[in-house]
């Protein structure tokens, strides 16, 4: 149920972006979902791509800090209220909600969107209970053959 | 101390009996070899006899080893000035051999060897490696840097003379290093703190575990290091980390060096005579009382240095130690009056901005502290490589991190530094001494 998402430590310098993205493409890694947060001195990027193993290997080779961290891809109506509904629910169980951004796929009329918890095992449980999709990597990756 | 609780060590070699003599004969040693350098120095040192002789002294004035207060001092200054061979009391057909310091500032200093100078050296290299349990068997990766640096041939002798295989691999290509110490079951390194650091971080990006290699033991020195970073060092490569010391002034590495018990080097006295002086004052400390360490060495004869003053910042201590040496220790050199940077007015050393960086969870070894100046104010940088461990993939746990190392490093200075955290790698990896401070004020 759970993706893997990488955290890339990025200074906050001309071209601290680029490295990691241009990495990726030599390598014909395609970036399925990214965001990027960011402080004054530093930023995080975080991504997912669909081999996350032989891509930290080689972002590592290439001197970059990685971080691997469980994330939820979460199916959400595309609906005003979709997202509200959805969060009702987590807020509900008491978990905690550190960031969340999109995915561009949609599918009939629902969007995605990847979460991070504190506590993701749980998140799973509350959602399931609730009979919202938690999107695994087998059928994301099957969704993006679509 | 009973028996049982005694360290273990090696079977006692015969090169370490000098550092068990009774103390009454060292003293008496010392000073056999004290009048003989002074008289050597008078007669042949022009620097030494006009020193002395605006004083009133002549050799015969040193009646006992206490007398050695009334010499007067020599400051590295010395050296510089009399670049390239103005101290020397030999002439250039006894001398065998040629050193000399890095010189950060100006020209370098030169230092000089008679071939019994190279033996003395030998000897007390030597007698550094049978202190921390080294001996015949024991295969010695000396990284060093061969050259003018006294680090790389200093060890090399002395371990040729123990009897040990050396592996003169010298500074750099860490790489190689490792492959080296995997592939020749080396038991020991010789390098500096920083570079060893280096060499873990590789080894681990290599997927080599140097816990799980024959490496033992680790003759770290040339540079001021903690004791946090000694037990960072022995926790992540299960290895025993010795502190050695000495400088290029004196003799080169090899002036003191640790034993098992890791309580401090032990002075090799019956070559080198150390004292602590109050660095205000120039009057002597107590046992025990930190000052600035200055010594003389006892038998060098083509470049004698008479109550050198190291700028190095130790305590004596004459209490027994376990090891049973009768040597006497001073405490680790973790800074030099030279390090000592004044920022806003407070004197601040790199070695305490280590340890608070050190303190804090996670500990995050690779700094580097920058000065600047604005606005008439200094302002202190503190820039720290995050590592794997202390990584967070959210902007909190990373402000978090920031605020716990600027804490700690306020609470042991006084000062609020800006922490600033940088990409691994991005400090420049010293071969051999770490350059911690980047002081961009213009003063």
């Amino acid at each position: 149920m759970k993706l893997k998402q990488l955290s890339l430590f990025l200074e906050n310098k001309p071209g601290a972006l680029s490295a990691p993205v241009k990495i990726l493409a030599g390598a014909k890694i395609n970036i399925l979902t990214l965001s990027i947060a960011e402080a004054q001195q530093y930023g995080i990027l975080r991504l997912v791509v669909r081999d996350w193993e032989s891509a930290k290997k080689l972002l590592e080779k290439n001197g970059l800090l990685v971080k691997v961290t469980d994330v939820l891809a979460i199916e959400v109506a595309d609906r005003p209220g979709g997202l509200a509904e959805v969060l009702k629910v987590l807020e509900a169980a008491g978990i905690n909600l550190e960031y969340m951004y999109a995915f561009t796929l949609k599918r009939g009329r629902k969007g995605m969107l990847l979460f991070r918890f504190d506590d993701p095992d749980k998140a799973i449980a509350v959602l399931q209970e609730h009979k919202i999709n938690v999107v695994g990597n087998a059928e994301l990756l099957q969704r993006l053959e679509d | 101390m009973s028996k049982h609780s005694l360290p273990k060590v090696a079977p006692f070699d015969p090169i370490s009996a000098p550092d068990f003599l009774p103390p009454g004969q060292l003293r008496e040693l010392q000073f056999t070899r004290l009048k003989n350098v002074v008289a050597l120095a008078f007669e042949r040192v022009a620097l030494f006899r006009s020193r002395m002789s605006e004083r009133g002294l002549a050799p015969d004035d040193i009646q006992c080893l206490e007398d050695i207060t009334q010499l007067p001092f020599c400051v590295k200054t010395d050296l510089r000035d009399g670049y390239p061979f103005g101290l020397f009391a030999c002439p250039m057909t006894e001398i065998v051999r040629l050193h000399a310091s890095t010189g950060t500032t100006g020209k370098p200093i030169v230092v000089a060897y008679t071939q019994q100078d190279i033996d003395v050296w030998t000897n007390v290299m030597c007698r550094s490696f049978a202190a921390c349990g080294l001996h015949r068997g024991d295969i010695i990766q000396n990284a060093y840097g061969y050259g003018l640096f006294t680090g790389g041939l200093g060890a090399h002798y002395g371990a040729e003379a123990l009897g040990a295989t050396v592996i003169p691999i010298s500074g750099g290509n860490t790489q190689r290093q490792i492959m080296v110490l995997k592939d020749f079951n080396v038991t020991a390194i010789c390098c500096t703190p920083s570079y060893f650091l280096h060499i873990i971080d590789q080894a681990s990006e290599m997927g080599v575990k140097l816990k799980d290699l024959p490496l033992r033991a680790g003759v770290f020195g040339a540079e001021p290091w903690t004791e946090a970073m000694r037990q960072r060092i022995q926790q992540e490569s299960g290895i025993k980390a010795y502190d050695i010391y000495g400088l290029s002034e004196i003799i080169g590495p090899g002036v003191a060096m640790e034993c098992p018990c890791q309580a401090g080097p032990h002075i090799f006295e019956d070559y080198f005579y150390p004292e602590v002086i109050d660095p205000a004052t120039n009057e002597p400390c107590p046992d025990g009382v930190e000052g600035e360490l200055v010594l003389t060495t006892l038998s060098k004869h083509a470049m004698p240095m008479i109550r050198y003053r190291t700028r190095d910042i130790t305590a004596l201590t004459s209490e027994p130690c376990g090891c049973g040496r009768t040597l006497r220790r001073i405490k680790r050199i973790s800074r030099r009056s030279d390090d000592m940077i004044i920022i806003r007015g407070v004197n601040v050393y790199p070695s305490q901005i280590e340890t608070a960086l050190l303190k804090v969870e996670g500990a995050l070894p690779h700094y580097q502290i920058i000065l600047t100046r604005q606005r008439g104010l200094d302002e202190m940088e503190v820039q720290v490589e995050v590592t794997e461990t202390v990584f967070s993939d959210t902007v909190g746990g990373l402000e978090q991190l920031q605020a716990r190392l600027t804490k700690s490093v306020e609470t042991t200075t006084g000062l609020r530094p800006t922490i600033r955290l940088i990409q691994p790698h991005s400090i420049q990896r010293s071969e051999g001494k770490a350059k911690r401070v980047i002081d961009q004020r213009k003063m």
